[in-house]
């Protein structure tokens, strides 16, 4: 009798089916659609950046110091030489230091002052870069009354801390604990135990993590406007202004003129080209290394 | 004899070991400390002249030397809400697409692919937006905002291309891989069961995702959000390209506007009164300790959602 003639609950149910697979079939058209959104920008990013960049980038590019206003020609080569500078003097202070911190909270990570050490880190990673370079300005620039290289160096070595450490502490803490625990078995002292074996046998991963947040804080511009300032001119000492590729990309960005902002999209590639192949070529280690540890 | 001693020297190593991890590590906090009182310090000549006029006056005349930060306030607030509102749904749709729709090997590209937005650098943005972004704004996207919703004062004006949505755009771009990275975190984290439970239910695929993953990681999700807002609030290159640099309070998302962050960067060149300056480190004290705040809040959430249910 049921099978002849439908009940209304069942028609009901029939309904409410089809509306249910159609919201399901609608929204996973609006998951896919969302992600092909969040990828627009990068594409068009990368596009632009290389059609009106490519133009732009010629020997004079590479070896020349900016030419005066009106001037065609003229390069970046000063403000390449700074970014590498700063890069350098910026790595000195924040790769030991950041390494460091992530040693001590993988390995002595359980305690309340390691808590607030991890604390302070997801502060730091969180606090603007702006802010840093503030705070440098304050501590550096203010005392010596001029803008400096070093200045600049010490903010960007300051905003590299809070990744290295992250990815550091990440990294150490893959290590199985029989590893440790036969290393402390065979009588060797516990900080021999973490540098030359637990350490020592990351440095690998580590370099990658070291690596992608040089990376990052090579295309920084913020913390340095007010610390490393700008320069026309070549790198003349530590205590003096200095020119740097995204300050440059910012400035020429700005101008009235097509000449410089044809440089600011030059400067952009050459930028973009380090940040994309430093990523894509650790990721690629890394994965090769994850791969051959697992098989 | 000889055995006890070899081992205490052994303890020793260790103990100057752990001393020096501790001593530098405690660096990190004192160096939290240090910001903020450096910046207290470098602003309290404005500190002390203003005191609470500062946050909620609009004046901003650095030739009469009066300083209030309100209108740069209304800009950076906005400018982030407008992020959060384009930025979320895409990022948290696009978590969803990648730990519960796509294959393992369409999410690692697909992943890699929203993780290279964040490796952009954000004075690349700025020059994007300048060139790019802001002249579709003005010549499509504008205008059509005018004609179907001008009854709304939020798209009445002049379309200038850039100003207050144009930075509301870069924005949301600029922490789509944060809200994604940090949700799909928590997607990950909610236990195959609770998918599996809702499917014995009957549930189709969407409503798995949205009585088992969605409400889950509700607590998650919120603080990724609030993570995403934390970086919107302190950006500050791509925002200075495109806002306009105006300072107004103004209804209208095409107009020209001025944040907090912003204001930093344009006027740090032209700051030559002591008091300019103490304006301007006042304002980074600001948005120190309001991106302080605003990230504490993710940290809990973000710290009670994985607590909750995966039991490491």
């Amino acid at each position: 009798m049921r099978r002849t003639q439908p009940s209304a609950l069942s028609q009901l149910v029939e309904i409410t089916y089809k509306r249910r697979r159609l919201v399901t079939r609608a929204m996973m058209i609006v998951l896919i659609a969302a992600f092909l959104v969040a990828t627009v920008p990068l594409f068009s990013v990368f596009f632009h950046v290389v059609r009106q960049g490519l133009p732009a980038l010629n020997m004079d590019f590479f070896t020349h110091l900016p030419a005066p206003v009106g001037e065609a020609g003229g390069g970046l080569a000063n403000a390449l030489l700074g970014t590498i500078i700063l890069v350098v003097l910026a790595s000195v202070i924040g790769i030991p230091w950041g390494v460091v911190i992530g040693i001590f909270l993988s390995e002595y990570g359980k305690s309340r002052f390691a808590a607030l050490v991890r604390f302070s880190v997801d502060m730091l990673a969180s606090i603007p870069s702006i802010v840093i370079g503030l705070f440098v300005y304050a501590l550096v620039v203010i005392p010596m009354k001029r803008f400096s290289g070093l200045a600049g160096g010490l903010a960007l070595g300051i905003l590299m801390v809070p990744t290295i450490a992250r990815t550091t502490e990440e990294i150490l803490k893959l290590i199985p604990v029989h590893i440790r625990e036969a290393g402390l078995g065979l009588g060797v002292p516990r900080w021999k135990m973490i540098l030359f074996i637990i350490v020592r046998g990351s440095m690998g991963a580590i370099a990658t993590g070291v690596i992608l947040s040089v990376a990052r804080v090579a295309g920084e511009t913020a913390p340095l406007l007010f610390t490393a300032l700008s320069s026309r001119f070549w790198f003349g000492g530590l205590d003096q202004p200095i020119a740097s590729l995204p300050v440059q990309i910012f400035n020429y960005a700005i101008s009235p003129f097509e000449e410089w902002q044809s440089q600011a999209w030059g400067g952009a590639l050459v930028l973009i080209l380090f940040v994309f192949v430093t990523n894509i070529i650790t990721r690629l280690a890394l994965r090769r290394a994850h791969g051959s540890g697992q098989s | 004899m000889k055995i006890i001693r070899k081992r205490r020297d052994i303890h020793h190593g260790d103990r100057y070991f752990y001393f020096l991890l501790k001593g530098l590590a405690s660096g990190l906090p004192l160096l939290l400390f240090l910001i903020a009182a450096f910046l207290l310090k470098a602003s309290w000549p404005t500190i002390n002249e203003f005191g609470a006029a500062f946050l909620f006056t609009q004046d901003w005349d650095p030739v009469g030397e009066h300083f209030g930060v309100l209108a740069f306030a209304f800009g950076t607030i906005v400018s982030s809400l407008i992020a959060i509102a384009i930025g979320a749904p895409l990022s948290i749709f696009t978590a969803l697409f990648l730990t519960e729709l796509a294959s393992s090997r369409v999410a690692k590209v697909a992943g890699f692919l929203v993780e290279m937005l964040a490796a952009i650098p954000s004075v690349v943005y700025g020059l994007w937006g300048i060139f790019v972004l802001a002249p579709i704004l003005r010549i499509h996207v504008e205008p059509f905002l005018g004609k179907t919703l001008g009854f709304l004062p939020l798209f009445q004006g002049p379309p200038y291309g850039v100003g207050m949505l144009a930075a509301g755009i870069v924005l949301a771009i600029m922490i789509i891989p944060t809200i994604t990275s940090v949700s799909r975190e928590v997607f990950r984290s909610v236990p195959q069961s609770y998918r599996e439970a809702a499917m014995a239910l009957g549930a189709t695929r969407w409503e798995v995702m949205r009585i088992a993953v969605l409400k889950t990681g509700s607590t998650g999700i919120l603080g990724a959000v609030i993570l995403g807002l934390g970086r919107a609030l302190g950006e500050t290159m791509a925002v200075t390209m495109v806002i306009g640099n105006r300072a107004d309070i103004s209804a209208s998302l095409f107009s020209p506007a001025q944040t907090m962050s912003s204001v930093i960067a344009n006027e740090y060149a032209e700051a030559t009164s002591a008091t300019h300056v103490a304006a301007l480190l006042e304002i980074g004290l600001v948005l120190f300790l309001l991106t302080f705040i605003v990230n504490s809040l993710a940290r809990v959430f973000v710290w009670r959602a994985s607590l909750g249910r995966s039991a490491r």
